[in-house]
């Protein structure tokens, strides 16, 4: 049967609301619309019900208590008042911070921000698998150091990073660990406790609620940890998040985190079916194709393959009724190709033909096939028309090559 | 990226796709671009050393669809011009024909260096003296 087209599998950017959460929502915006601060009517208190049944919903997905959790507009927010909170909360007691390179930008550029501030960031480097070295860390390690920020999983690669290891060297060295859980929450199973995580940003969006909000967790024994607002005002969310809540939203980010508890262990096991189906399906029809990052640890829904002699773009084009992303320069606005691959040590010859593929809660198997005949038959077809492939079958060493620049420099 | 219908045209369907032997010394080939900017091109013209006509013109490019359908046009508009008339096809004249945007002018620009370091080795194989042969005019970048 043909699947219905175009197909949506960009799951790693965004995700279709599901029907319950939108289900769930609704009345917020309608009979329950109240103000949740306001506590002398019916209209109020209805409303604050509503975002303190979430706030329960969102605690018992990652294992913390409901006080634990800080609702915002989102994980950029939240990854902004984690790492700006504790920066300027514990100035005191030390400038230097440690992330490391393949983090989400919310976090690499709040972290360059506060180097003009005169704070100290370490940049950890990565591993050819996308995984930081724990040595590293230990290494960079100093007196000085007040926060650790590494992401649970990377948004382009799908790796999932040594956490529970991270968790536990800063808990020895009194450090405070944020983590960007915004891929890997429901997706895989996230324990704040086992973890040893002390601040988690976390967003709606990606797991299947509306866009425009998130949360962060803030731990708040052993330690508690203690953030100065970046946002002021009423005093919300125990003065760290001031700004009249987005009930409906939050009531969403609830639904969808008890709808992600109650389904991550069959999703998870679909899902890591479908990507295995893909991944076989595509690399088993097609030559000179590399996996970008680690196999083994990464998220089920995730893959990222390069496509060698065709570039990422002219690819994606061929292959338009299907929504996927690439790391080739020509569809980023920056026209770099993708800092997370060139991390990862692939050559930018090989970062221009990568595609990320991100499945989800809604992808059929139809869809996969769909979606592997087309790249198998689309690359097929640009290779046929790429000078490199032809090259690499004459076996010409395209890497040892002298390259004419083109007149102008881009 | 919202390509003109043009671009798509020539994406779904490029013109002159191939390869001419590179060894006929009325052959000329040129070889621009880098694959880590994203765009190679090869454009091959054969012409005719008698009436200086280009009588076939083949290309192959790797690039995003805008550089594929640039060299796809350079091909056939090259074809039955003469050595002269195909030199004088600017990069401005692709970027008119195909709307491009302007973060896409670069492949323009690579297919008119295409044509010109085509048209240049034709030129060396025929001993005609190039003043400043486009394949040794850049260093690899």
């Amino acid at each position: 049967m043909a699947p219905k087209l175009p197909i949506y599998m960009d799951n790693h950017a965004t995700t279709p609301v599901d029907p319950r959460v939108v289900e769930a929502m609704k009345p917020y915006f309608t009979e329950k619309f109240g103000n949740a601060a306001s506590r002398n009517h019916e209209f109020g208190w209805v409303a604050e019900e509503g975002v303190e049944n979430a706030r329960a919903q969102v605690a018992r997905l990652i294992n913390a208590t409901p006080k634990e959790i800080v609702f915002t507009s989102g994980a950029t927010e939240s990854t902004n008042l984690a790492i700006k909170g504790v920066a300027e909360m514990y100035r005191e007691k030390g400038n230097h911070i440690i992330t490391q390179v393949t983090e989400h930008k919310a976090t690499l550029d709040t972290c360059k921000r506060l180097e003009k501030y005169g704070y100290e960031v370490t940049y950890l480097p990565v591993e050819k698998d996308g995984r930081i070295n724990l040595d590293d860390l230990r290494r960079a390690i100093t007196p000085k150091t007040i926060l650790i920020s590494i992401m649970y999983a990377n948004n382009e690669i799908g790796v999932v990073q040594p956490i529970a290891e991270i968790g536990k060297i800063a808990k020895e060295k009194g450090i405070f660990f944020h983590v960007d859980g915004v891929q890997a929450i429901g997706k895989i199973p996230v324990d704040v406790q086992k973890d040893g995580i002390d601040l988690m940003s976390i967003s709606a969006h990606k797991i299947y609620g509306p866009k425009g909000v998130g949360a962060l967790y803030v731990r708040r024994k052993n330690p508690r940890v203690q953030l100065a607002a970046i946002i002021d005002g009423g005093g919300h969310e125990r003065g760290m998040r001031s700004g009249t809540l987005n009930v409906p939203g939050i009531v969403g980010l609830g639904k969808a985190c008890e709808l992600c508890q109650q389904e991550m262990a069959a999703e998870s096991e679909r899902l890591r079916g479908l990507r295995e189906r893909l991944r076989e399906s595509i690399m088993s029809r097609l030559d000179e194709t590399f996996i970008n990052g680690s196999m083994e640890h990464r998220l089920p829904h995730s893959l990222n393959i390069s496509f060698a002699y065709v570039e990422g773009e002219s690819l994606l084009m061929g292959i338009n009724d299907v929504a996927v992303s690439s790391g080739s320069a020509c569809t980023s606005a920056t026209l770099e190709p993708s800092y997370v691959l060139k991390a990862l040590g692939v050559g930018e010859d090989l970062a221009h033909t990568s595609i990320r593929f991100g499945l989800g809660r809604f992808n059929t198997q139809e869809e996969v096939d769909y979606v592997a005949d087309r790249v198998v038959e689309t690359v097929s077809r640009l290779r046929e028309l790429s000078p490199l492939y032809e090259m690499a079958k004459e076996g010409v060493d395209i890497s040892k090559m002298k390259w004419v620049a083109a007149s102008d420099t881009h | 990226m919202a390509y003109s219908d043009k671009v798509v045209e020539h994406y779904k369907n490029p013109r002159n796709v191939g390869s001419l032997d590179k060894s006929d010394p009325n052959v000329g080939t040129g070889l621009v671009g880098a694959p880590e900017c994203g765009d190679v091109m090869k454009l091959q013209m054969k012409v005719n050393p008698d009436t200086r006509v280009i009588e076939d013109a083949k290309f192959k490019t790797f690039g995003c669809g805008s550089a594929i359908a640039s060299s796809s046009l350079a091909t056939e508009w090259v074809k039955g011009k003469t050595v002269e008339e195909a030199l004088a096809i600017k990069n401005t004249d692709i970027v008119r024909e195909l709307a491009l945007p302007p973060v896409k002018i670069h492949c323009s620009v690579l297919a008119e260096d295409a044509i010109k370091a085509a048209l240049g080795d034709w030129k060396k194989k025929q001993g005609e003296v190039e003043a400043k042969p486009a394949e040794t005019s850049a260093a690899a970048n």
